[in-house]
């Protein structure tokens, strides 16, 4: 019922929000011992708008560049006052609030050491201030501050790595999840909360009005972009990205143009006429990355 | 009677928060302040101290995290500066309309550009707005004093702000002072533990940090002036109870040979001092001359403002910070305070010792003649001037 | 003055449910209750937990919460039974 679910009904969340259905599964995981810190973006504004709040545990947002600092203050404080056992403490971000103005926070979390779980609800734009380019817009999007145009492809850079420099910190476990593979989802929500020390999962969440694509494809694009390779479900323990494990080997890898043009912000590529040869740097990066983890796969045998 | 230590500035704010029984201190370190995280994990280490230190990245940080702890029910305070005080300012607003008790001691310091490390109050007065009481240290008994008031008057339910001591940088947190410090039992007696309001707790969920439409917002903000008043209050009570306890009697604005004086000079922080022994070799001199000094200026002391400026033909406020395109804040706010008093003296602004800049008897004659001559005139021609530029030879 | 809790906190949990999103819908999932295999994906993925949860030992199917339903057709398009259909709302 939706008055049991610690993330209930009722939130401004867009219909078809790819982080609020995240959201329900990473809590329903976490149960009701938990503390979350969140960022400014759109969980924070679509949940919270007072007196209305659709969350059922304690719950604090200060700012947009900080949910790492405040989850590390709460913390300390809860040890201090010795009501630190069997409390999972959480920090929300998104995109922003962890790659670029969160970033350092996050940082600073994780080398203390922390024992909190954080998660990015990763929907690669600023989507809360109307769908600006973040680190985490891959290469090609179009936003509203990287448009396609007569001379512009969309961003230009690639998407950053988080995962990989968050594992970098040598903490106690690095996840990627998606919200089509939910069962993979709540067992590396499982890990994380369970393991001493810092964690982080990075949950790719499709957004329809970011990506612009007809709502009920959020879950089918999030399958799709796992099946192309475009997105790896990996978990790792520690630093050494040659020990990653992939949680997910897609059978046949769908070519990347399936999950490409299910959505608006790749329309330039396709129309008036198909950008082959970036579609194709697009297919050779996945086919790349896929390759060097086959090869880590073999000499992990 | 507490054990009397010859101690720095810093040292009688780290103290402080050691007998205030502070459970977190989130910092990060700037010159003039580093001392006091410091001196806070030198006590834990020692066992001096039951506290978690937590040593952030920035002190943007540092005040994300006190927000964080203060929700999670416990006691914290920090320590900045200039710079940091900068970096922490959206923090700042936000700890206050989240009513957050946080403690905070500031090393009084110039803002860049230039780069500047020396004393003047830019930075505490730059933040004025944003919700945190303000108190001024004259020297290190008043920084140690303050302190400790402070978590009394931040954590009252009918206040339920932050607070911030201001001590001035290097004349005070690093200059060695006499003071007296208090007996651990006598702050507890004094002092008792945190008790929140709202917490963040499993048992009880509430939401900190929800989002205030236009319907709300307004009326949050109301209740923060609201409780600035009640603080007007609350801190003549806890002066008054510290009174009694500790034996030092503190007041919002303190006044010295006012009483028959022509000219008040006002004061804020360590240049107290030199005001006072001025206007003693000026009334030498047989020049009818007080000062005064305001050791709060959150809530803004505006009785205590109202009843000085009866006494005077001139008050001349001497201000340690400049609003460019204005003039001094504290003389802004004794202007707007007095402007509609049927009887009012002239008010000159006197802008003096900026980075550091040392301030010296000479300054306050300076100042005196300059005051003098507007009473002479009738009239003040020039509202702000600026004290002891280098001339050109 | 209108009564507020200080600092904005919100001490009521779960108080979003006074506000039913149903209404913003322009289009609603509707159940054919005989194909429900009781599966409860639908359940999982709905990002607004508009959806009960079928029970596979009462034979009982998912019910759809329509007050705070938005209609934005998941359930419909994952459903691997094709037991809903989406269909326009009603004036």
């Amino acid at each position: 019922m939706a008055s049991d679910e610690l993330f209930t009904s009722g939130h401004r969340g867009c219909a078809g929000c790819g982080m609020a259905a995240a959201v329900r599964m990473v809590l329903q995981e976490a149960g009701p011992n938990t503390i979350v810190a969140n960022a400014t973006g759109c969980l924070e504004v679509m949940t919270t708008a007072y007196p209305e709040t659709a969350w059922k545990i304690p719950w604090i947002h200060a700012a947009f560049e900080n949910a790492a600092a405040v989850a590390s203050g709460v913390d300390v404080a809860l040890k201090k006052l010795g009501k630190r056992e069997g409390i999972n403490i959480l920090a929300f971000g998104g995109d922003g609030g962890t790659y670029d103005i969160g970033f350092q926070a996050l940082s600073g979390m994780l080398e203390r050491g922390h024992n909190i779980t954080y998660v990015v609800f990763d929907n690669e734009a600023y989507m809360n201030t109307g769908i600006q380019r973040c680190s985490s817009t891959p290469f090609a999007a179009s936003t509203t501050t990287s448009p396609a145009g007569k001379f512009s492809i969309g961003k230009k850079e690639k998407k950053k790595p988080i995962a990989s420099i968050v594992a970098a910190h040598d903490i106690s476990y690095t996840a990627t999840a998606t919200i089509a593979n939910y069962r993979d989802l709540k067992k590396k929500v499982r890990k994380a909360l369970d393991v001493e020390g810092p964690s982080f999962i990075q949950i790719f969440s499709p957004c329809p009005t970011g990506w612009r694509y007809p709502s009920e494809l959020t879950v089918e694009l999030s399958r799709m972009a796992v099946e192309t390779g475009i997105f790896v479900l990996w978990e790792l323990e520690g630093a050494d990205m040659n020990k990653i494990k992939v949680t997910y080997w897609p059978k046949e890898r769908k070519p990347v143009e399936e999950y490409l043009k299910m959505q608006r912000r790749f329309a330039h590529l396709f129309k008036p006429e198909k950008k082959t040869d970036i579609l194709n740097k697009i297919q050779e990066e996945v086919d790349e990355k896929w390759k060097h983890l086959e090869e880590l796969n073999e000499m992990a045998r | 009677m507490g054990i009397k230590q010859v101690v720095k500035g810093n040292f009688a704010t780290a103290v402080a928060a050691k007998l205030a029984r502070v459970d977190v201190v989130p910092a990060y370190p700037i010159t003039p302040s580093t001392l006091f995280p410091e001196q806070i994990s030198t006590y834990i280490a020692n066992g001096e101290m039951d506290a978690e230190l937590l040593l952030t990245e920035s002190e943007h940080s540092a005040m994300s995290a006190a927000i964080g702890a203060s929700a999670s029910g416990a006691r914290v305070a920090t320590a900045t500066a200039s710079q940091g005080l900068k970096l922490m300012s959206e923090m700042l607003f936000i700890a206050s309309g989240m009513r957050l008790p946080i403690v905070t001691a500031v090393g009084n310091r110039a803002l860049s550009a230039p780069i500047n490390i020396w004393c003047d109050h830019q930075d505490t007065i730059a933040e004025r707005d944003s919700g945190w009481l303000q108190f001024y240290a004259e020297n290190n008994q008043n920084a140690l004093d303050l302190m400790l008031m402070a978590f009394k008057i931040s954590e009252d339910h009918r206040v339920l702000l932050p607070s911030m001591v201001g001590l001035d940088a290097f004349v005070l947190t690093h200059t060695m002072e006499g003071v007296d410090v208090p007996l651990q039992k006598e702050v507890d007696e004094f002092l008792p533990p945190y008790k929140p309001v709202y917490t963040l707790d499993v048992k009880n969920p509430m939401t900190f940090g929800s989002f205030g439409t236009p319907a709300h917002y307004m009326e949050f903000k109301y209740q923060q002036w609201e409780a600035m008043k009640n603080a007007e209050k609350v801190i003549d009570e806890v002066f008054s109870e510290f009174h009694e306890k500790f034996g030092r009697k503190y007041e919002k604005v303190s006044e010295y040979k006012t009483d028959d004086a022509d000219i008040i000079i006002l004061t804020m922080g360590s240049m107290s001092g030199t005001a006072r022994a001025a206007v003693d070799s000026m009334r030498r001199e047989g020049i009818k001359i007080g000062a005064a000094k305001l050791t709060v200026l959150r809530p803004f002391p505006f009785k205590e403002i109202k009843m000085l400026a009866r006494k005077a033909k001139v008050l001349a406020v001497a201000d340690r910070n400049i609003s460019f395109g204005f003039g001094g804040a504290v003389f802004a706010e004794i202007a707007g305070t007095l402007i509609n008093e049927k009887e009012k003296p002239m008010l000159i602004d006197f802008i003096i010792g900026l980075g550091g800049r040392d301030i010296t008897q000479e300054d306050f004659y300076k100042i005196a003649e300059i005051s003098k001559d507007a009473i002479k005139k009738g009239e003040v021609e020039e509202m702000v001037h600026w004290i002891n530029l280098k001339e050109v030879k | 003055m209108e009564k507020v809790n200080i600092g904005a906190v919100i001490t009521t949990p779960g108080s979003a449910l006074n506000y039913r999103t149903g209404s913003w819908r322009t289009l609603r999932p509707v159940l054919d209750e005989a194909k429900c295999k009781f599966c409860n994906i639908c359940w999982q993925l709905c990002p607004d937990s508009a959806i009960e949860q079928a029970d596979v030992k009462a034979k009982k199917p998912i019910k759809i919460d329509y007050d705070y339903c938005k209609g934005c057709g998941i359930c419909v398009h994952e459903c691997p039974f094709g037991a809903l259909s989406m269909v326009e709302e009603e004036k």
